[in-house]
This record gives structure tokens, sequence and C-alpha cells, in this order.
């Protein structure tokens, strides 16, 4: 009898309205941060740190930033490859600017500039609705992607076009460059991802996530009875756009070191984050978490199987891939259309009657 | 007349003709979202499947041959023969159909009802599919594309025009490539249009675009018109593919093709087949004299990649249906 709320009585209204109503849920998540990183950060090598951690993490953020905006708020967005390189350009900025800045308020600040950015390109979505606000986003990608690419201001007249971190620390530890150790830079963005996460639960069940999610299900209707759509889309951009931001603050400065926004920051970026959401689930933290897990394990599973088992040539192994992926997405989203936050959830409702399911 | 107007001129013309080019794309789209609410995005993946497909049976290769060499050991690449042309198409389109058949026996049969962004989403996930399935079967190396398109400037008009403009103009240089591509791409819309408005399936096509439940109830078959609604698509993609690939070889930034047309469906209207057209020649045209006249004078060039997205994004805040788009009336 262990995933019961029998026998589980709240006594205060804080209680009563916590996140995980559930004991079993309750330690489960508190073992799974524990773990992280009390035990996590020991066993970590390089390896595994740059393959799968960093990006799970990193791409964690930013899941999470897009479900805010797609499906908490229903407005589809392509543009968040260009969001990601606002906040990658603005970290750089930021780190050549003021060297003696620190670091967590260079990634913060790049969120914050970000928001600004998005918020601009957000405001078309109050004329232009659905697959037009999705296709518009993408001028904002091609755009910005254009505009670093262009205005040698952005990456301070370096020769080669890229921008590269330069080296800072917290706390006497080394985060960004090339003297990072690994788990110093995984406990770096584990404790963005624990704030952001937190943070994103909360806001998405208080009232601006009502307001976004009345919107969602119908902008009209949500319009009469009193929730402002100006104000609910606009929040829903800045605030998606300030996780995106950090993310690609956090991608840039923490896990590639150095940059060509092209290459880092394009239309596939975007198209990847939008796979997390959709797989993971619109409109859970957790299926973001679930979703980033699931696109960044797979291919490296697969990469391994296929190029270190079988011996095929990678190029063979990377078209494989490329079927493989468009195929389990196909599936997945017949199986499950609502992702894998779906199948958590119908699994916890199983558990809950288990063993008696009648 | 300065030899700067004739100039301007010729970037005219040059961009009405791109503009046919992701018209062709642009149709595609505008086929399958009429006929299924589903907004394609593997049709510029299709394009390169069926460009690649062409020139596989024109050289004779053999099949996922890579593949083959890699399981088996062996060392195998091309039968030996060379297909004509005109061969090579029909065979071509063949395959194009089967896969409008299998696409809607695996996907969309098991889609139906869904939300659009998960029909889209699905169609992400197709492209990956063949863009995977498509280098597999036939490999990734950039290949030539010649189903006998004359090609490169012509030279009668540039000799003939050339006294327009005075001792530094050299007359308009417009390529036959491109021009042939205007001659077939409007083919292909007269032909669509009398297709829709004079044949039964034709109807039964635009029965089902206005009113999916209406026309099940008179007995038309969705499934078979999805199947004929992704041939047409497959066809109109294999033109678009002749066309770019005979132009840069067929290569993966062919599937990149359908990105440029998703601007020209936003200004027509996702439902409009004129649209599609109207749309193409407003962006070719407005992205070459913006780069001609603004974009490699004052901003440092390459504004090609963003203008069409920006100019659609302006043209939507003041008419959110594009030009030619059924009016959005929204209910509670």
């Amino acid at each position: 009898m262990l995933y019961r709320e029998a026998g589980d009585f709240k006594t205060t209204y804080a209680k009563d309205q916590q996140t995980f109503p559930i004991a079993f849920d309750r330690w489960g998540y508190r073992l799974t941060l524990a773990f992280a990183v009390l035990v996590v950060p020991f066993i970590l090598n390089d390896y595994w740190t740059n393959a799968v951690v960093l990006p799970f993490l990193i791409y964690a953020i930013a899941a999470i930033g897009l479900n805010i905006l797609t499906g908490y708020c229903g407005q589809v967005s392509l543009g968040s490859g260009g969001f990601m390189a606002v906040g990658a350009y603005a970290a750089y900025k930021l780190m050549t600017g003021f060297p003696d800045l620190n670091i967590v308020f260079v990634i913060l600040l790049s969120g914050g500039i970000t928001a600004l950015v998005g918020m601009l390109f957000g405001l078309p979505s109050l004329r232009i609705k659905g697959f037009y606000l999705a296709v518009a986003t993408l001028a904002a990608q091609f755009f910005l992607v254009w505009l670093f690419n262009k205005v040698p201001w952005f990456y301070n007249y370096s020769a080669s076009g890229q921008i590269s971190a330069p080296e800072r620390s917290l706390f006497g530890f080394a985060v960004t460059g090339a003297n990072a150790h690994p788990a110093t830079s995984y406990l770096f963005c584990l404790g963005f991802v624990f704030v952001l996460a937190w943070a994103a639960r909360n806001l998405t069940r208080g009232a601006n996530g009502r307001k976004w999610m009345a919107i969602r299900d119908m902008d009209i209707a949500a319009e009469i009875i009193g929730v402002d759509p100006l104000k609910a889309k606009l929040t829903a951009f800045g605030v998606s756009s300030f996780y995106i931001g950090i993310a690609g603050a956090l991608l840039f400065a923490v896990y590639l070191g150095a940059a060509e926004v092209g290459e880092a920051f394009g239309i596939e970026k975007s198209f990847l984050i939008l796979f997390m959401v959709i797989i993971g689930g619109l409109g859970s933290i957790f299926g973001s978490f679930a979703g980033a897990a699931f696109m960044i394990l797979m291919p490296v599973l697969l990469k391994n199987i296929m190029v270190g088992q079988m011996g095929w040539p990678t190029d063979l192994a990377s078209h494989f891939q490329f079927v493989i992926v468009g195929g389990l997405i196909i599936i997945f989203l017949i199986v499950e259309p609502h992702g894998l936050a779906q199948l958590w959830r119908l699994a916890k409702e199983k558990l809950r009657l288990w063993p008696f399911p009648h | 007349m300065s030899a700067n107007f004739y100039y301007g001129i010729e970037v005219f013309l040059n961009g009405m003709m791109a503009g046919v080019l992701y018209s062709l794309v642009a149709l595609g789209f505008v086929l399958i979202f009429k006929a299924s609410g589903i907004f394609n995005y593997a049709q510029g993946v299709m394009a390169l499947f069926a460009a690649l497909t062409l020139v596989g049976f024109q050289n004779g290769q053999i099949p996922f041959s890579h593949l083959i060499n890699a399981i088996f050991g062996t060392n195998i690449h091309h039968f030996g023969w060379h297909m004509p042309a005109i061969l090579a198409i029909i065979f071509t389109l063949m395959v194009m159909v089967l896969f409008a058949y299998l696409v809607e026996k695996f996907v969309l049969k098991h889609l139906v009802n869904q939300e659009p962004i998960i029909l889209f989403m699905a169609t992400i996930g197709l492209a990956y599919f063949m863009e995977g399935f498509g280098d597999l079967m036939w490999g990734a190396d950039i290949k030539k594309l010649d189903v006998g398109i004359p090609q490169g400037g012509n030279i009668w008009l540039e000799e003939k025009t050339a006294f327009l403009g005075g001792p530094d103009f050299y007359g308009f240089y417009l390529d036959n490539l491109d021009m042939w591509a205007t001659v077939c791409a409007g083919l292909l819309v007269v032909s669509l249009v009398l297709f829709s408005q004079y044949t039964k399936t034709g109807r039964a096509l635009r029965a089902v675009a206005d009113d999916h439940q209406a026309a099940l109830s008179v007995g038309i078959s969705l499934r078979a018109i999805w199947v004929i609604v992704w041939s047409i698509a497959g066809f109109v993609a294999l033109v678009a593919g002749i066309m770019w690939g005979s132009k840069s070889g067929v290569q993966f930034s062919l599937s990149l093709i359908a990105l440029k047309a998703l601007p020209v469906l936003m200004l027509g209207g996702f439902t409009s087949i004129p649209g599609a057209i109207v749309g193409g020649l407003i962006i070719g045209v407005g992205e070459k004299m913006f780069e001609f006249l603004i974009g490699v004078p004052f901003l440092g060039g390459a504004t090609e990649n963003w203008f069409a997205y920006m100019l659609a994004l302006l043209f939507l805040v003041f008419r959110p249906q594009g030009l030619f788009g059924e009016k959005i009336i929204e209910r509670v």
C-alpha cells in the first residue's frame, strides 16, 4: 500500500495545496533531488557530463520555457533557437563588457534581455493566431540569427565571427571556460534548473498560469470573463523567453564554451525544443524534463548501438538516426498524443488503485 | 535611362521567376491544407525525396546499397543502365503515389480528429523520417539532375535587349531554366484548376475541403481523397524537385525550400491556390528588390534569409488571414 492518499490527513491549507499531495511522490521528489545533489557530482565523468547530463539540464530549461508559451498559453513558437541565440549573445556581451559582474547575474540578465526581445516578437500574437503565428515566429528565428551574423558588434569584431566564453568562477570554482570541472558545471546548471522549474511550477498554478490556460482554451471567452489578452500573452512570451534565454546563455557559456550562431542556434534547435515539449507533454513541467531526457538520450543511445556495437559507418548511422527519430515521433503521436507526462499520469492512476482496480 | 534602372528591372524579372519556384512548393502545402487541414511540413522533403528518386532511377542506382554493403560486406552500387528521363519520371510518380498511400495508411488514418498542432508535429516527424530514408536509399552525396531542360543564361534575350541601357548595360540576364520553370508552374496551376473545377474527383476534393462531415455523409471516401491529395502533392513536389534540383543539384538543402514557402503561404493565405501564386510572386520580387535596393548597399547583404518572413509578419498584422485566405470567424 505504497501509493495512497488515504490516511494522509491535511490539517492546513498550505498542506492541502502542496505540489505533491501524495506522500510517496513527495519522498520520491526529495530523494531524486538529494541523489542529484549529493551523489551524481561524484560519479560524473567527462563523457557523461558533456554527452548527456549538461545538455539534458540545459534543454530542460528551454523546454520548460517553450512549454509555458505553447503548452500553457497555446501560442506555438518556432523561434526558440533565435531566442536562445539572444541569451547567448547577451551573456557574451555582458561577460566581456563587465568582467567583474558575477556569472549568476550575467545569466539572469541575459534571460531578462531575451524576455524583452521575446515580448517584442510576441506583439503580433495579438492579431495572428495558430499556424500563422507559428510561421511568424520563424521571422524571429531567421532575423535574429542573421543579425548576430552580420553585426560585428555582437561578436566583438572577432575575425572568426565566433563568440567564446571567458573563464568566470563562482565561490572560487571555475564554472565557465576550459578549466571548469564537470561537477561544478553540473551543479551550476542544476541550481538554475531547480530554481526555474520550481518557479515555473508555482507560476503556472497561480493566477498568471490560470490566465494563460484560459487564453489557450479559448481566447475570446477568456477575454469576456476579464482576462486581458495583451497582458496574458505578453507575460507568457516574456516568461517563456526568459527561460529560453537562460538556457541559451548556459548552453553557450557552460556547455559549448564557443559558438557560431548559425550552427549552434539554427532552426533545428527550435524544432528540437518543440519535439521535447510535444513528446514530453504539452502543459506539464514534468513532461518538459521527460521530453528533454528522451530527445537527448535517444540519439546518444542509437549512436552507441549502431557505430559502437555494430560498426557501421557514421554517416549511415546518422541517416538511420533520422529515420528512427522521425518514426518514433510519429508512433508517439499516434499512441499517446499527450506525451510522456500523460503516460506518467496514467501510471499514477493505476498505481493508486493497485492491486484492486475495480 | 541609366543602366542601374535596367538592372533593377532584371532583378525584378528574376524575382518574379524565383517567386514562381516558391509558389510551386507553396502549392503543395495549400492542396493538402485545404483537403485535410494538415499543415504539411514534409512538403520540402517530399520534393527532395522525389528528386533523389528520379536521379536514382535515371542513373540506375541500387536502392539501399550503402546499407546492404554495411550489413553484408558486399560492394554493390549500380545496376549499370541509364533510364530515359520520361520513364524515370513516370516511375518516380508511381513511387510518390505509393508514398501517399503509405502515409495515409500508417500515419493519417491513426491521427484523425487530433488537434492541428499534433498533425503538424506528425508531418515534422515524417519529414525527419523521409530525410533519413531518402539518404539511406540513395546516398547523401550531392547529385546532378538533368532531365533535358536547357540551362544557363538565355543569350538571345541578352543580345536583343543590350541596346536598351547604353554602354554599361549588357542586356537582361535570364536563366533558361527559370523561364521553363515559370511555364511549367503556369501549366501546373491551370491544369490543377481545371482538374478541381471540371472533374468528378476534383468536385469531391472541393467538397472535402469545404466540410469533412458533409462530404462523408454524401458518400465521399475521405481516405481515398486523402490518398489522391497526397499523390497530387507528391506530383507537385516532383515538379518542384526537378526545377530546384536542376538548378542547384539534388542535396539536403533542397528540403529547406519548404521554409521559403512558408511566408508565401502566410501572405497568400493557407487555403487559396491563387494566393500561393500571388504570394510567391510578391515574396520573390520583394526579397530580390529589397536585397538589390537596401540589403546590399546598406545592410551587408544576405537579407533574403529573413526578409520574406518579416514582410509576411508585418502584412499579417494588418490582415491576419492573408491576402486570399478565408475570413477568420471566431465564435465562443
